[in-house]
Order: structure tokens, then C-alpha cells, then sequence
């Protein structure tokens, strides 16, 4: 399945800001992450389709993934 | 040396030095201004008139070696909204203040001629002294010239143009360590300010000190406050993408007011994010980490060059390019820094008067996304005090009225900001029940509703959001009081060793022994206080609503409206 991926802040260093990418299907958000090389206890919001989502949860083909590092301000 | 009140009378051009009253003495920052505002302010009085008051306090930690407690709390009546209003800011002159001995200084009355002044504050009280040849100037002539005749180290305070011309969009602004500046946005306060014809203020400490009343528990304390800021990665973030990294994550989460709040996301989010501007800052010679007052240490703010690796701005913040930018479909980050260093220059709050621009797109005043127009509007009418000038000055809530836009984003005719609350219910509550008018600060749900740190609620769900705005204002309201950056919280909401330090700190300093329900306490009394004073003025609970398009109007891509009732809206205040 297809899944576009967007990284933000410094998880985009030596990466990409966004890629369409190929997984198996019930592949997790915690496994992209993980495909990645992304450190997970790093990760502070994941959200598929602009809501958020657990790193358990199943991606569906088409899917769009933002993976955030613990960051605010305000 | 212990604290005492400085008063002002602009009426009468004398200054005094008093005691300060028993029931005072507790307070520091925005718990002081409002307690002296309640005190001393007629609720129903005109805010440019004489009998409203101007209120500059440091909190009860500024001026001790604490980090991050540099914040001066800006009290009064609001022009902009007729509420009760505390604005605070960083820069140098809460420590310097607090190093006079000067508790609050309370200014007064207003002169009868149009004769300008200046005041020079020290540990022995205030002198006020006639000012010409800064009238009519911009905030940075003011600094550059000031710090041309006062040779030694002092802080300043000033208002720009709109101050003097007393526009409600106008704010007072504090010169940072670097002489850049660092401004008390909210509510019009520069304009109570303009009218009472004080253009600037200066503070020399000379050899002034803060005591502390137990050093060694102090140092313990700080050693432990400062681990918890800067361990947390909230913290380490800030520093490298300032507070800017939020427009990604709000557009992700489709709350990122577009185009005048009739879109969740900007086509144009990652021309002006963080992540962009961070890249810029290096390309160019900037700083990515620059801290608005000594002894902050977690370094949100930052110099933003030119092309040509020229200082442009510094302390650029999400909300001001969050409303430059997604708010008026500008692009351009340049542009955008240009904005904001008028906004700067001129005294203006980059909140109230960018929301304003977009209302006044959508009344046709400019296409969205005229960044060029935009800065023209700047220079060539508000700066001049046009009368379109000045309607822009006066804030979104005139120029939504001049323009006849039903479309105005206003609670208590004060500028929404940077989370659209269709798409984040949990700082709708926040805007419809602040004492201030809508401003995000007062109870910052957007932590716990996205970037889900101190728990997480749904921000789509009803469920937990006024609760939540309840917790986060009333703990708001409290650490307002310390004259503590608002920056700590994220640190406090996660890690159980920073809010016993930032206590033990206070009580070290006075040789007390506050315990954790004191300060929910003070955090109740402030707001309590603070909503006695809007009911008097003649606010009642059907003020505390969001404007009416919200519920009608769904807003993309999460094609939500604001669903609260009265009622639930009203439940906030059940404390």
C-alpha cells in the first residue's frame, strides 16, 4: 500500500519533508517509524489524516502520516 | 532593601514612595496589577481617561538569579476590549525594577497640556522630566537615542507612534539585553501610556539588589527549576525553531486560521514554518537561539536577517507570523519579518493588527496575500495616522465594523489568534472565558489538545476541554505572578520535580512557606478578582461567547463548528 509520509522539525535531517512511500499492508505507525531509523521515544505526535493516532495504529492504503518530535510553544 | 509602591500622578506631575499594603504584599506581577487595578481603577471608567491607571509590576522572582523570571506584567483597564488587562513581556526591566525596590509603579492621572514626558525610575522613587525631541518617533529611535544619553546600564520602556496616537492595537514595548525589543502585545495598554503622555521610562538600579531571604535554598531550588527547563525537549526545541515550529503541527491538525478563519490549512505552511525559517536564520547569519532577558534559558527567540545578512527582526513569533502569514495568505517570510518590524517600530500588537489586515482583505481593502500592500498600508497610513490608519489600529473588531465584514474573529472585541477553535475545542473555552479577551495565553489548551503534553484530550471531542481550560487558567494565572516566561509550563506539566522548585524558589526569596494549594489559590483569587472587575464594568456571561460565524460556518478539512452551549461555556466558572 501506498502511504505519504511528512516529517517535520529535526526528523527531517538526513531525511525528506515528504515521500510517498511502499509498505505491507497492517503495517503500524511505530513500524514506519522504525523503517524510518527514527529514535520512537523521540516521536511526540504521530496523526494520519490530520488526526492524531496511537503508534499502534494500522495504516490504510492512501493514508497520510505526520510524525512529530516532542515540540510546542505558543 | 525591601519593596515599595512608586506612584506617579501625571496630573499633578508628582511622584511619591509608599509602603505596601499588607493585602499586596503577596503579590507580584499579574497578580499585583489586577489587585491594584480592582483597587484603585473605577471599573466604569473611560480607559483613556484620567481615572484609569497604568500598572507595571515584576514578578515576585524578577530580579533574583531565577531562570526565566525576567517577565514584567503591564496592568490597567483595556482600551481595546474595556476589560481588566495584564499584558507582560520580557526584556530587562522587571530585574532592573525589582533591583530599585520598586514593587509596582502605578501611574497616574493625565496632564492637562500636550506636553510630553519621560520618567527615570531608580531606588530612590521617580523623576519625571519633559520630552520633545522623541515625540512623534518610532520605538527604535527611541532606544538608539535614549541609549546615546544614558551612558550606564538601564532598562527602558516605551511606546511608538500608535501609542501616542492611541491607537487600542497600540502596546508598550521593553528593550532586550541587545537593545532589540520585546513588547507587552495585548489589550491597547500603549495607548493608556500615549495618554497620559509618558513616552518612554527609564530603570538604573544603580547599586540596588534583591534580597533573598534564604540564599542557600534558593541556589538548591534554581539548581533544580533550571534542570527541569532544560531537560525537557519542548525546551531543546524552542531553542533551535523558536516558538514558529507550531505552524506546521497547527496546520497538520487543520486548526491553522486561514484566509480570515475560513480555512484549518495554508497551502503556503511550509514557506513560512519553523523548519523554513530555521534553514533562513543559518543561510543568512542569524541566531536560531537568542533569550529575550538574561537568565532565560531555554532561548525561544532569535535574530532574523535580511537578504543581504542585515538584522531584521528578532523575537519572531508564531502568532505574529501565523497572523501575517496563513491568517492573510502571505507566503513571503520576508515580507512577513518587514511586518513585524514596523509592527516593532510603530508599538504595535502584531496579533491585533495582522487579524485586522485580514478582516480588512475580506472587506476588500487588499487581495489576500498582498504582502507588499500590506507593508505599504503600515508605512503610508498607520504609521501617519491616516484615518484608514487608525482604523487599523483600533483593531479587527473597527475594521470588521468599518468595513462591514460579519466575518470578525474578536472575543471582547480582542483578535483570536494562531488555533482555530472549530478545530481546537479546548482553546475556544479559553477565548470565550478569559478576563483578557481571546488570547491564547491565558489557559494554553493547545498543549494537551496537540502537542499532547501534560495528558491529551481530543480536540475535536467536547468532552474535558473546560475542565482543562480551568486547570490550564488558573495555574496560568498564578505563574503570571512570578514573573516566570509562560515557557516553564511544559516542563511543569511533565516533569513532578519543577513546580515544588519554582515554590521552593519563592519561598527562599521571601522566607515563607507557600505550599502547592496556596498558589492553585492564588491562581483563583487573580481570576476571581479579575472577572469582579469585568462584571462591574458591565460584562456579563453572555460576553463569554465566541463569535457567532464559528457556529455556523464548518471549518476544513475537519468540517467541524464550535457546538458549546451557554450553559456548558458557564459551568467554567464553578470554582
Amino acid at each position: 500500500m501506498k502511504i505519504t509520509v511528512r516529517l517535520f522539525a529535526f526528523f527531517r535531517e538526513g531525511r525528506f519533508i515528504e515521500e510517498q512511500l511502499e509498505y505491507p499492508d497492517r503495517t503500524t505507525v511505530a513500524g514506519v517509524i522504525n523503517d524510518l531509523g527514527i529514535d520512537i521515544n523521540a516521536v511526540g505526535v504521530t496523526m494520519i489524516s490530520s488526526r492524531h493516532c496511537p503508534l499502534d495504529a494500522e495504516l490504510r492504503d492512501g493514508d497520510q502520516l505526520g510524525i512529530f518530535p516532542m515540540i510546542g510553544g505558543g | 532593601m525591601s519593596d515599595k509602591i512608586f506612584r506617579v500622578n501625571m496630573t499633578t506631575l508628582t511622584t511619591c514612595v509608599e509602603e505596601v499594603p499588607a493585602n499586596w504584599a503577596g503579590h507580584g506581577g499579574r497578580g499585583l496589577t489586577s489587585t491594584i487595578v480592582t483597587a484603585e481603577v473605577p471599573p466604569t471608567c473611560h480607559p483613556l481617561g484620567p481615572n484609569n491607571k497604568l500598572i507595571i509590576a515584576p514578578g515576585l522572582l524578577s530580579g533574583t538569579p531565577a531562570a526565566n523570571s525576567g517577565r514584567l506584567s503591564f496592568g490597567g483597564k483595556s482600551p481595546l476590549t474595556g476589560t481588566i488587562k495584564e499584558s507582560n513581556a520580557g526584556g530587562t526591566a522587571a530585574q532592573l525594577m525589582a533591583r530599585c525596590g520598586c514593587k509596582a509603579l502605578i501611574l497616574e492621572g493625565r496632564p492637562a497640556g500636550n506636553t510630553w514626558y519621560s520618567l527615570a525610575v531608580s531606588p530612590k522613587g521617580v523623576t519625571i522630566n519633559v520630552e520633545t525631541e522623541l515625540i512623534g518617533k518610532g520605538n527604535f529611535e527611541v532606544v538608539s537615542t535614549v541609549t546615546g544619553r544614558i551612558a550606564k546600564k538601564h532598562a527602558l520602556i516605551s511606546i511608538g507612534q500608535t501609542g501616542e496616537m492611541r491607537m487600542a492595537a497600540a502596546n508598550i514595548s521593553v528593550k532586550d539585553s541587545e537593545g532589540h525589543l520585546r513588547s507587552a502585545g495585548r489589550g491597547g495598554l500603549g495607548a493608556v501610556m500615549g495618554s497620559k503622555r509618558v513616552k518612554f521610562i527609564t530603570i538604573d538600579p544603580q547599586d540596588g539588589k534583591v534580597a533573598i531571604a534564604d540564599p542557600e535554598k534558593f541556589k538548591a531550588a534554581n539548581k533544580i527549576f533550571t534542570k527541569a527547563l532544560t531537560s525537557h525537549p519542548i525546551s531543546q526545541g524552542l531553542g533551535q525553531y523558536g516558538t514558529n515550529v507550531l505552524v506546521n503541527i497547527i496546520n497538520e491538525a487543520g486548526g491553522l486560521p486561514t484566509k480570515n478563519f475560513t480555512a484549518g490549512q495554508f497551502a503556503g505552511h511550509d514557506k513560512i514554518s519553523g523548519e523554513t525559517m530555521y534553514d533562513r536564520i543559518m543561510e543568512r547569519g542569524g541566531k536560531p537561539k537568542h533569550g529575550c532577558h538574561p537568565g532565560c534559558v531555554i532561548q525561544c527567540s532569535q535574530i532574523y536577517n535580511d537578504l543581504k545578512g542585515q538584522y531584521k527582526t528578532s523575537g519572531f513569533e508564531y502568532e505574529s507570523i501565523w497572523a501575517m502569514g496563513a491568517d492573510c495568505c502571505v507566503d513571503n517570510l520576508d515580507h512577513i519579518a518587514e511586518a513585524d518590524s514596523l509592527m516593532d517600530d510603530l508599538g504595535l500588537d502584531s496579533i491585533e493588527t495582522s487579524v485586522a489586515m485580514g478582516v480588512a482583505m475580506e472587506g476588500g481593502l487588499l487581495e489576500f496575500g498582498d504582502g507588499e500592500g500590506i507593508l505599504r498600508i503600515l508605512k503610508e497610513e498607520v504609521a501617519k495616522g491616516t484615518g484608514l490608519g487608525r482604523i487599523i489600529g483600533g483593531g479587527a473588531g473597527l475594521v470588521g465594523k468599518t468595513f462591514g465584514v460579519a466575518r470578525v474573529p474578536v472575543v471582547k472585541n480582542q483578535a483570536i489568534p494562531a488555533y482555530d477553535p472549530r478545530a481546537i475545542k479546548g482553546i475556544g473555552i479559553t477565548y470565550a472565558t478569559s478576563t483578557m479577551g481571546a488570547d491564547h495565553t491565558m489557559g494554553y489548551a493547545i498543549a494537551t489538545n496537540i502537542l499532547k503534553v501534560g495528558g491529551s484530550v481530543d480536540p475535536l471531542a467536547k468532552e474535558g476541554q473546560v475542565e482543562l481550560s480551568r486547570n490550564l487558567q488558573i495555574a496560568t494565572a498564578a505563574i503570571d505572578s512570578t514573573g516566570m516566561c509562560l515557557f516553564i509550563a511544559f516542563a511543569a506539566l511533565d516533569d513532578a520535580t519543577c513546580l515544588p522548585a519554582l515554590i521552593d524558589l519563592i519561598n527562599a526569596r521571601f522566607g515563607i512557606n507557600l505550599t502547592g494549594d496556596d498558589v492553585v489559590n492564588l491562581g483563583k483569587y487573580i481570576l476571581k478578582t479579575e472577572r469582579a472587575f469585568n462584571e462591574a464594568a458591565g460584562f456579563t456571561r453572555t460576553d463569554d461567547r465566541l463569535p457567532e460565524f464559528f457556529e455556523y460556518e464548518p471549518l476544513a478539512p475537519h468540517n467541524m463548528v464550535w457546538d458549546f452551549t451557554g450553559e456548558e461555556i458557564d459551568s467554567f466558572w464553578d470554582f
